[in-house]
């Protein structure tokens, strides 16, 4: 498994945009924002919380379909499936390589998008960690939708419509937490919602995400 | 052929109940009891819409807008109910693997989806009047709104598989998921609107202000829809179990062309 | 790779829920090689796919030792930015070999090691995808045309490779219109070809209304 993560990891830095195109598309969500809703600080801030964690989730759903796609078009798929990794493990580890390639950049890169929204110190940091909780479970709901449709031609816009709706909670508990914390509220529930969303999304989704791989695969 | 039923003989000890989900067998049914719904279904709506809509009383703080409940609640509960049809008739389909159950899922989804549109529209025309307002975030509306989205999630994955049984399968692992998030969602939605509309929430539950004069028409609203979706679902599955057999059929002319 | 043998007992396999094959019955042993006959379109791809246990079988029995297979078709598999050596030993971590030299050197590949497999022609990308067999260490070999756009010198290269898989307690299973000049038993499909007219032998009675 460890190779697998290996090659996915390679295979991300040498086609190039792997690591960068998320985080180009973040940064211009980022700097689209002021320019539509105006440069008060005091609004910018205020809406920042939401606004960077729709930007993360838009990168994120941006590379979703390379997930399996290309390892189905090659035939990788089929041999995955008939080698002695359980399908469930090639799942797991294809989904924390798109986090590894995705979603960490923008954890990384959020405290300083935060910047360009007028964010305060508590801002980077609640920003930074609900991103750090949050996004994981973005890349495994992400990988069960990409399983869903790696058998389509064109399943690009169906990933986005299946999958937008199932990051609804994500979404909700993780701008509700940064919101929370950057206005020095108690914000143990959402935060902890959060980290069980993220829990129960990888401990059980690889097993929906599988089966539908499997499915696809017939 | 009786050397073809061979490799079935362990699963002809069903009991008695599966067979239904046999299509002949349902084919059989549904074409005996659908004259009888389709009757069923126009008299329990129309008593229900009519003595709501012009027997019962103006209520004072209400006005006439009130009897939009006689549509609105009913088709809400229908909207829920739709996809909880679908969640079990996917299991089924995923455990039994009756193809009649995927087939009344896929049928039941855009019975499901015009429902939660119906109770969406009516309750924008209800709000308006009522809240000064034809929309507003409260987590009901928004949950509705979710599972709008929901429903055109699953359709668009039906629609965007060819082969039928691979689509019943993807369809049927997308609903059980599905199901998971749109609770959550639920959840999610009445958690993330508490700070916002601190207790002026539009509550829904009017079934608790309502005499019974209202509730009695009400009843038979809701028994209406019910067996409107029924009777729709029927004819739905009905159309699609003879596209399944038209599929099959232009397959085995393909196979023996070949 | 004691007790290798693969047994296929009254099996049926079916393509887009439709069986194309049925009744289908054969056994491969240590240090055979069967040859997979029959026309284009007649199942072979399908007959190898359910043996490999990427699609259920209809009906019937397949038996063989756990992770046996190695299953290679017309897609190979590999990654066009990494190199011919890094594709090959992907492959032989994620079957938990490490040796990938007597392949690179069966398949007369060392020169092309470094090169991006992007880089290579067909048939050159045709033995890297062939030469992954031997990485995975498994003993039952299923093949899907494996000698699609090799030269005489590449189908004589796969010819010994094949020839001391078997040698070595090894068996395969190779759909292929061309002679390898192996010492080969041939099945042919044709005659298992299903009945497109009879009543549905799909393994669920649910289906007849469907036929």
């Amino acid at each position: 498994m460890i190779a697998l993560l290996a090659r996915d990891l390679r295979l991300a830095i040498r086609a190039g945009g792997g690591f960068g195109l998320g985080l180009a598309f973040f940064l211009i969500v980022s700097v689209l924002v002021p320019f539509a809703v105006g440069p008060e600080a005091e609004v910018l801030a205020r809406i920042a919380p939401g606004i960077l964690w729709v930007g993360a989730l838009l990168a994120c759903l941006l590379s979703l379909d390379r997930i399996f796609q290309l390892d189905f078009e090659d035939g990788s798929l089929d041999l995955l499936a008939t080698a002695p990794i359980p399908m469930e493990g090639t799942v797991a580890v294809k989904a924390l390589a798109h986090w590894i390639t995705t979603g960490l950049p923008l954890v990384a890169a959020a405290p300083v998008f935060g910047a360009l929204m007028s964010l305060d110190e508590r801002g980077y940091w609640w920003i930074f960690v609900t991103l750090l909780i949050g996004t994981p479970a973005l890349s495994m709901i992400g990988a069960f939708g990409a399983a869903l449709t790696v058998g389509l031609k064109r399943g690009g816009l169906l990933l986005s419509l299946l999958v937008l709706p199932l990051y609804i909670p994500t979404l909700i508990f993780g701008a509700e937490a940064a919101t929370r914390g950057i206005g020095g509220f108690d914000n143990t529930t959402p935060l902890l919602m959060l980290a069980g969303i993220t829990a129960a999304a990888v401990a059980l989704l690889p097993f929906a995400a599988s089966a539908a791989i499997r499915i696809n695969l017939r | 052929m009786p050397e073809m039923h061979r490799t079935k003989q362990a699963r002809d000890r069903y009991n008695f109940l599966w067979e239904w989900a046999n299509p002949v067998k349902f084919m059989w049914f549904s074409g005996l009891a659908l004259p009888w719904l389709v009757a069923a279904t126009v008299l329990t709506m129309a008593i229900g819409l009519i003595w709501g809509f012009f027997f019962t009383p103006e209520a004072a703080n209400f006005g006439s807008s009130v009897k939009i409940i006689y549509v609105h609640v009913p088709s809400a509960f229908m909207a829920i109910s739709a996809w909880f049809m679908m969640l079990v008739a996917s299991l089924i389909w995923l455990i039994r693997r009756h193809h009649v159950s995927a087939l009344a899922a896929k049928a039941a989804a855009p019975v499901g989806t015009v429902m939660t549109v119906i109770a969406l529209i009516t309750g924008a025309i209800w709000g308006e009047p009522m809240w000064g307002t034809y929309w507003a975030w409260d987590p009901r509306l928004t949950s509705f709104l979710i599972l709008f989205l929901f429903y055109l999630g699953y359709m668009a994955l039906w629609g965007a598989i060819e082969d039928p049984d691979t689509a019943a399968d993807l369809t049927s692992v997308l609903a059980v998921v599905g199901s998971v998030f749109a609770f959550l969602s639920r959840y999610a939605v009445n958690f993330w609107n508490q700070g916002l509309h601190q207790g002026a929430t539009l509550s829904l539950d009017q079934e608790e202000n309502i005499a019974n004069v209202y509730w009695l028409p009400l009843l038979f609203a809701m028994a209406g829809f019910g067996l409107l979706f029924v009777t729709l679902v029927f004819i739905r599955t009905r159309t699609e179990i003879r596209k399944r057999r038209t599929h099959a059929l232009e397959l085995r002319e393909r196979m023996a062309d070949a | 790779m004691s007790a290798v043998e693969l047994t296929v007992t009254d099996l049926a396999v079916a393509r887009g829920g439709v069986a194309v094959l049925e009744g289908l019955g054969f056994r491969l042993k240590a240090g055979q090689v069967l040859v997979l006959r029959g026309p284009n379109g007649s199942g072979k791809t399908t007959l190898l796919r359910t043996l490999a246990g990427l699609q259920p079988p209809m009906a019937g029995e397949i038996s063989l030792p756990p992770e046996a297979i190695a299953y290679g078709a017309h897609a190979d598999g590999l990654k066009g930015t990494l190199t011919v050596a890094e594709n090959l030993a992907f492959w032989a971590r994620i079957h938990g070999t490490h040796e990938i030299e007597p392949a690179l050197a069966d398949f007369n590949l060392q020169a092309l090691r470094n090169r991006a497999a992007h880089s290579l022609s067909a048939g050159q990308k045709r033995r890297l995808g062939l030469a992954r067999l031997l990485v995975t260490g498994r003993p039952i070999w299923l093949l899907d045309e494996p000698t699609v756009s090799l030269d005489q010198a590449s189908v004589a290269l796969f010819a010994t490779a094949v020839r001391a898989h078997v040698a070595g307690g090894g068996a395969a299973l190779i759909a292929t219109h061309i002679d390898l000049g192996l010492d080969a038993d041939i099945f042919d499909v044709g005659p298992f070809k299903a009945d497109p007219q009879a009543p549905s032998r799909t393994p669920s009675a649910f289906d007849e209304a469907f036929a």
